[in-house]
């Protein structure tokens, strides 16, 4: 469960010295290494734990409630953090709950971010440790005060389910009994961990999700549904085209709607407030705005598709500053593509929008500089930092209270916090502490940017006598997601390439030459689950496949060959035990081909065998058998969960997904123009797991982009031609 | 003018416009936001309630149209209801945000067909769109509810402690 939600309390407040410190601080620029950026930010902010830290609170019912510092918008993860809490504070799993932190990134900050947000499908690998550690010590606790009260040697205690026992004597203690002695004990700083062959939470069955019945009977709050005293509804008449300005508005049909407020202009465009969402939509859409297009973006989608492959075909040159950068290369530059026979292919990948169930939103509750925001943050750090600057405040006194998101897939977090800071500035322009619901229609979500970018590849491999890769050429034309970081633009967009540049098959070429070049289109980009591996997959897995084709190999067979020549042993694991699951080389069943892919994302590696067929023209998709390597499995049914939906989301992206525009306006907006995947259209994802006493790593992400390869490479089996562009159904 | 409503067996009177959408009435009047918004056009079911039974798009719905039949939302199956039993054994949910539209698509298909097909049930639910991916789990659910025997296509993942792990 999240927080209660009555508790509009305004800003914490840093006292003057401390305000005064910071101000010192951040003005004076150099003195800033002085701090950590997690430090700048956490001050002001609250930092009163109780005795068992900020993760763990122990009710005097013994209810243990876990803090989760990660966002839970379907990924489970409220659920993994609370497991592993229990796991090494041996509680009573059935009476374990969970609550969403507060923003305080000197508390919450992600170890692999050093902010505290969620993203990377690093929650609970950056928390294993953490997590452990709290529970852990919190046991020691209760270990402790048992054994004063009982005047027994520690050794002699065991802790099961929530209760101390004391062997020899059978005497017993529940949490709730020994709360106020165990409080009283210093928390120790290295507690002893258990080894994992002790687990008896972690990979069982019996980690369930915290949250399924609020979410079967309408309970569970996600921003949408925040009702305070007094509060205004606001939607914002967005620009048609990115980069548009208002010019003038004229209000007189929307101030005539019943339950209007107010409508004023906002930096994003002309805000109406009203008593309620219904009136905001019909005062929005009565809005007449004049805007100024002569800065707007004037891209169409396909002229852009052409440009980029020029460019990398070397027909275009770069314009402005972007230079091709080398991401991988070894052996002889410039190497002849000679040898035996060559693959050479070319693929293009769309705009992709997120297209979470809830559209963005964000209640938000400005009073001069104080500022308090209630919605599903992604990263509470960055809608600090974005807030703050709106209403001058500094960034640890902005108050988040993060509530369950109705899906994200990456969307709820951006260096600009896009919608948070609109939120900020309709607020502010109302003032008084006077709570405000910014809402999006469907239509202002699909519209707003922040896409997956429009991506092209162009690859030309030669192989050996062997028919093993001899020669990669690989060249990608992509925006720059990470443009516009607050930690700088990096010189090499990492998260254009991830998936390319660390492929085993680079691994297993002797001569490789890899370049990207980071283009300036003025869409607003952003990382949508799986990110790089989105359209980087793709292109490997279906690469290997015509080359497997080529050499006139089995595609299993292949890879194998591939990974034992680049040592890439966690592949071949997940390889075997998926095609070994889907009975590989076996007749599939009547009407059926199969193809398979294979790619490593987030520190884990997948596999998948699919079953397709082609059905009126369009691929269809039935079997699908995943294996993965995610290191020790914490969720084992959540894991599964996040494969099955991983696939659904990536073979909706890989069916039908494209987001077109024309002049520069986009071209869909609602979900009769961007076609999603329905039931009848899903497939049934069977997961198996690779045994590892390796460290949970990613899990979120991993599952969505081997689909779209795996699908491919049945379609190359069924005779169809190698796919150049996704998706595969064209509008 | 003010409408009386037959809302989960109460007759609720709103304020609303008659034109106003039945889901904001719901919502943003009697603050019953189980329901939810997706879409506004019908083509998501995250606002999917019930009216004589039949599973409508509330978002679509004047509550004029609706001022004379029996309207039912999530709110009003209790929480015991056999299909939300069925999708809590089953962790059916991941955020959760169409989950009140999915389960109140499945009741009335259940009403109306208490064995369904695996057709009846892409018939009923490909109205209701679930962008996390639960569909499998959706069509498990239903069928579990239904106490029809469950396709073993998806055999349980190990749950085997790592360290003891076979595979």
């Amino acid at each position: 469960m999240n927080r209660p939600l009555d508790r509009v309390t305004g800003a914490r407040g840093a006292t003057r010295r401390e305000t005064l410190a910071v101000g010192a601080t951040l003005a004076g620029g150099a003195l800033v290494v002085a701090c950590s950026p997690a430090d700048i930010l956490a001050i002001g902010a609250k930092n009163d734990f109780g005795a068992f830290g900020p993760f763990i609170k122990i009710g005097p019912d013994g209810w243990v409630t876990v803090v989760c510092k990660h966002i839970e918008f379907g990924q489970g993860t409220h659920t993994g953090l609370a497991a592993i809490v229990a796991e090494e504070l041996d509680a009573d799993w059935d009476r374990v709950k969970t609550e969403a932190a507060i923003a305080n990134a000197k508390v919450y900050a992600n170890s692999m971010m050093g902010v505290q947000g969620t993203g990377g499908s690093s929650a609970i690998p950056n928390s294993w440790m953490q997590l452990r550690t709290a529970g852990a010590a919190a046991r020691a606790m209760f270990v402790q005060a048992a054994a004063k009260r009982w005047k027994a040697p520690a050794g002699d205690l065991t802790v099961q389910n929530g209760i101390v026992t004391h062997m020899p004597s059978g005497k017993q203690a529940a949490f709730a009994d020994l709360l106020a002695d165990a409080a009283k004990v210093k928390p120790p700083q290295s507690p002893q961990l258990k080894d994992p062959r002790n687990f008896t939470l972690i990979g069982t069955q019996r980690v369930r999700r915290k949250d399924a019945a609020i979410k079967t009977t309408g309970q569970a709050v996600f921003t949408q549904d925040i009702h305070l005293p007094n509060m205004l509804t606001a939607m914002v008449a967005h620009p048609p085209k990115f980069g548009a300005k208002v010019v003038s508005f004229d209000d007189s049909a929307a101030r005539k709607v019943p339950g209007v407020v107010d409508v004023f202009q906002i930096p994003t465009g002309v805000a109406v407030t009203a008593q309620n969402t219904w009136a905001a939509r019909q005062g929005r859409d009565a809005l007449k705005v004049h805007w100024d297009l002569s800065k707007a973006e004037t891209a169409s989608t396909d002229q852009l598709g052409k440009l980029y492959g020029d460019l990398a075909a070397g027909r275009a040159q770069p314009q402005g500053k972007a230079r091709w950068q080398p991401f991988a290369s070894k052996g002889a530059a410039g190497a002849p593509v000679t040898g035996g026979p060559a693959v050479e292919i070319t693929y293009d990948f769309p705009y992709l929008a997120h297209a979470a169930m809830e559209p963005m939103n964000c209640v938000a509750i400005v009073n001069g500089q104080s500022c308090h925001l209630i919605h599903g943050s992604q990263s509470p750090t960055l809608d600090q930092l974005n807030a703050a600057k709106i209403v001058g405040n500094l960034p640890g006194n902005i108050q988040v209270d993060t509530l369950y998101a109705g899906g994200s897939f990456g969307r709820r977090t951006n260096f600009q916090s896009d919608y948070v800071a609109e939120a900020v500035h309709v607020a502010k322009h109302v003032g008084g502490g006077r709570p405000v619901k910014l809402v999006w229609a469907r239509e202002d979500d699909m519209r707003a940017g922040y896409y997956r970018p429009l991506v092209h590849h162009a690859v030309r491999v030669t192989l050996d006598a062997n028919g093993m890769p001899a020669a990669w050429r690989h060249r990608i034309v992509s925006q720059s997601i990470m443009k516009g970081s607050p930690m700088g633009t990096p010189k090499l967009d990492s998260t254009s390439v991830e998936g390319a540049q660390d492929s085993p098959y680079l691994k297993a070429t002797p001569t490789v030459d890899g370049q990207l070049l980071s283009t300036d289109v003025g869409v607003p980009v952003l990382w949508w689950r799986s990110v790089g591996a989105t359209h980087s997959a793709f292109v490997m897995e279906h690469t290997v496949d015509q080359l497997a084709k080529a050499a006139g190999k089995d595609p299993v067979d292949y890879r194998r060959a591939l990974y034992a020549k680049a040592g890439a042993n966690r592949h071949l694991a997940v390889l075997n035990l998926a095609a070994e699951k889907a009975g590989w080389g076996s007749t599939p069943p009547e009407g059926w081909t199969r193809g398979v892919a294979v790619h490593e994302s987030f520190g884990s590696v997948v596999a998948q065998v699919a079953e397709v067929k082609l059905q009126d023209g369009e691929p269809k998709v039935g079997r699908v058998v995943t294996a993965i390597d995610c290191g020790i499995v914490v969720a084992p049914d959540q894991v599964a969960a996040q494969m099955e939906g991983g696939t659904c989301l990536g073979l909706a992206a890989a069916l039908f997904g494209r987001i077109g525009m024309k002049d520069g306006e986009v071209q869909q907006a609602n979900f009769d123009g961007y076609r999603v995947l329905r039931n009848s259209e899903a497939p049934t994802v069977e997961t198996y797991f690779v045994a590892s006493n390796n460290p949970p790593s990613g899990v979120g992400e991993p599952g969505t982009p081997v689909i779209a390869p795996a699908v491919a490479n049945a379609l190359l089996a069924m005779g169809q031609p190698a796919t150049t562009s996704l998706p595969f159904v064209k509008a | 003018m003010a409408t009386t409503l037959q809302i989960n067996g109460k007759a609720v009177g709103v304020a609303a416009a008659p034109d106003t959408p039945l889901l904001w009435v719901l919502r943003d009047e009697l603050l019953m936001t189980g329901t939810k918004y997706g879409c506004g056009i019908a083509q998501c079911g995250a606002c999917t309630v019930l009216s004589d039974g039949q599973p409508i798009r509330s978002c679509q719905t004047p509550i004029s149209a609706v001022a004379s039949t029996k309207i039912t939302t999530i709110e009003g199956l209790g929480g015991l209801h056999p299909v939300q039993q069925a999708w809590q054994k089953l962790d059916v949910p991941q955020c959760g945000y169409c989950q009140s539209g999915q389960i109140m698509s499945a009741v009335a298909l259940l009403q109306q067909k208490p064995q369904p097909t695996d057709d009846d049930i892409s018939a009923a639910m490909d109205g209701n769109i679930c962008r996390c991916g639960t569909y499998q789990r959706i069509r498990a659910a239903i069928k579990a509810a239904a106490g029809l025997p469950q396709a073993p296509t998806n055999p349980p993942p190990l749950a085997t402690p790592p360290a003891a792990a076979k595979v």
